[in-house]
């Protein structure tokens, strides 16, 4: 007698994922899947994919998904939810899409409480285009644009985009999660649970901020990415509950 | 059919829209259109079914509208030039994804953020796609309240048979003018055709992608020859122009919206002196009027193109006419707005030079 111990989630594509070894995309894409199966919403969830690494989002879901222009992640969300307020609808965005370009149309979704759900993966540089600086990217972090490391007078600090959004009267709940280990990765499957049930009670925003390892451009093995995030990326974005109105 | 209303023109189009079915309206003000979203704040407010939504920006609102769009709406966006360059982005891939939606450029003086009179500057941007790309935008071109509404109701038609943008291309004076109108019976949303490739949650049948990026250039280039034969299907049916006194002309006038109007009361002028002077002017401005240039180029050798620029539609006239017949261009830029007794003594000037007048 065999026992399933382990499986494709219903609405995961037979697809392999193109992600690079150790990126944390294909993590979250299997927590978000695994969810959407356990709530049952499979059927009525609408996903806006982003301009970025995540673009191909749509070639894993087995679920309507519509792709936005960068960074308008958050305003494609509200137009679907707007017109079918009956279906669950989630945006899913990179550091540099919702924190860069798309900062204003977050901002705003957020204040005016729409009840979709925001995802964002936060990997401290821009993937996609080969490992820019982010407004995430930390202060000495090398990328391709700061040769040397982030310096503060030049460059700026990183954004914490969810503290941001949490000041909005309109965001319901914003926690800050990481797949760097199973402990992380059970606590995101438990944030990213709780904002679609957030959203499935009519709350109001909803945003889970996952801290995401990217090796191949910040030029580490793995393991070594993971352990970079415990020790450097989550003392400047730490990982907690930013804002919970449903307590 | 209703009685007779006296409206203005940005409300004209706003009710137009509404009983065309729109149920989705994003916006950030602009003057000189400022009236249509504020009506739309109403008339959605006042519909179950209806969303009103004042975006925080040019780029939130036509993004808004490509979701409304996704999700089964008819859905419009509005603004005035500096705004509709924000919107081409969306615009770019509303065309790229497919989608239907109604955009209304109230043009105003340019280029920058120039003034808020009534100008034509944005012939070029709203024609050749405006955004990023290889694609085209239904472009109408109203003259007269009645035909706002008209046209309005067209855009969305449109929109939805050929699942494109269609932009409503208007001016502040049409925005501010009142005149009488008759609106159409508003649309039974439930009587359109069905939408088989919205996203409404994939639900007893396989789940649906809207995108533009197609990484492969070969399938890049197989969408890009599909849009174009959508185009050149959208070119050969619903091409229009009115003709104005053309048919003992011995020069023609082209000229489109608020123009147009002009050089009417100017032709009315110049036949009081004799002079045989008619107008043609393009309703549709992409896909443009040509062939109804070119088939009147056998009798006419002479045509004057008015724009309120310094001369864009000139130049698909002349492209329509390859040669054919001469190609004179008047034009006042910048939001200045031309008497018809000005253009009228440009029309009679050129009548005389041209010698017209002989047999």
């Amino acid at each position: 007698m065999e026992k399933v111990v382990f499986k494709r989630p219903r609405y995961m594509k037979e697809a392999p994922f193109h992600y690079c070894p150790g990126c944390g995309h294909s993590i979250i894409h299997r927590l978000m899947a695994e969810v959407i199966e356990e709530l049952g919403i499979g059927e009525k969830t609408i996903g806006v994919p982003p301009a970025g690494c995540a673009v191909l989002a749509y070639d894993y879901f087995d679920i309507d998904m519509g792709e936005a222009p960068h960074g308008r992640g958050a305003a494609v969300a509200t137009g679907i939810k707007r017109t079918l307020p009956d279906k669950i609808v989630f945006s899913y965005q990179g550091d540099g899409d919702i924190a860069a370009i798309g900062t204003a149309e977050t901002i705003h979704a957020a204040n005016r409480g729409e009840n979709i759900t925001v995802i964002f993966v936060n990997n401290s540089c821009y993937g996609m285009t080969g490992g820019q600086m982010a407004p995430t990217t930390l202060l000495d972090q090398n990328s391709t644009t700061t040769p040397g490391g982030r310096d503060k007078d030049r460059d700026g600090t990183p954004i914490d985009l969810s503290e941001m959004l949490a000041l909005t009267q309109g965001a319901v709940y914003i926690e800050r999660t990481a797949v760097n280990s199973i402990k992380n990765i059970r606590k995101t499957k438990k944030a990213i649970t709780k904002a679609f049930k957030i959203q499935m009670a009519g709350l109001g925003f909803s945003l889970v901020e996952i801290l995401s390892p990217c090796p191949t451009n910040w030029k580490m093995s793995p393991i070594d990415a993971c352990r970079w995030i415990d020790e450097d990326v989550a003392q400047t974005f730490p990982l907690k509950v930013i804002k919970d109105e449903t307590d | 059919m209703d009685k007779k209303l006296l409206m203005r023109g940005s409300q004209v189009i706003g009710e137009a829209a509404i009983r065309a079915g729109c149920r989705f309206y994003a916006g950030y003000h602009i003057t000189p259109q400022n009236e249509l979203p504020e009506f739309m704040s109403g008339a959605m407010a006042n519909l179950k079914d209806g969303t009103f939504i004042q975006a925080e920006s040019e780029l939130a609102a036509i993004n808004m509208v490509l979701g409304a769009s996704m999700a089964g709406a008819r859905a419009m966006t509005s603004s005035s030039s500096p705004g509709i360059s924000l919107k081409q982005e969306g615009i770019s891939f509303l065309a790229a994804s497919e989608l239907p939606a109604v955009i209304v450029n109230t043009m105003r003086g340019g280029p920058g953020l120039g003034n808020i009179a009534p100008s034509q500057g944005d012939y070029f941007q709203a024609t050749r796609g405006g955004g990023h790309g290889d694609y085209r935008t239904i472009v109408l071109a109203p003259a007269y309240g009645q035909e706002l509404a008209d046209l309005t109701r067209k855009a969305f038609e449109y929109a939805d048979r050929y699942r494109t943008p269609v932009m409503i291309l208007a001016d502040g004076m049409m925005g501010q003018m009142m005149e009488p109108v008759i609106f159409p019976d508003p649309v039974n949303l439930s009587e359109l055709p069905s939408k088989l490739w919205i996203l409404n949650g994939a639900k007893e049948r396989p789940s649906r992608i809207i995108k533009s990026l197609i990484l492969s250039p070969v399938a890049m280039e197989e969408h890009n020859w599909k849009l174009a034969r959508k185009y050149e299907a959208i070119s050969g049916e619903i091409a229009c122009a009115e003709t104005y006194m053309t048919e003992d002309a011995r020069l023609v006038i082209v000229a489109y919206g608020t123009a147009a109007r002009i050089a009417k009361g100017a032709i009315k002028r110049a036949r009081e002196m004799g002079l045989k002077v008619g107008l043609l002017r393009p309703v549709t401005l992409w896909p443009f009027p040509g062939r109804a240039i070119r088939e009147m180029s056998r009798l006419i050798k002479d045509f004057l193109v008015f724009e309120m620029n310094t001369g864009q539609m000139v130049e698909d006239v002349r492209l329509s006419l390859e040669g054919r017949s001469n190609t004179h261009f008047y034009g006042r830029p910048g939001g200045v707005v031309s008497t018809p007794d000005e253009i009228g003594r440009v029309i009679s000037s050129l009548y005389y030079r041209r010698r017209l007048e002989e047999d």
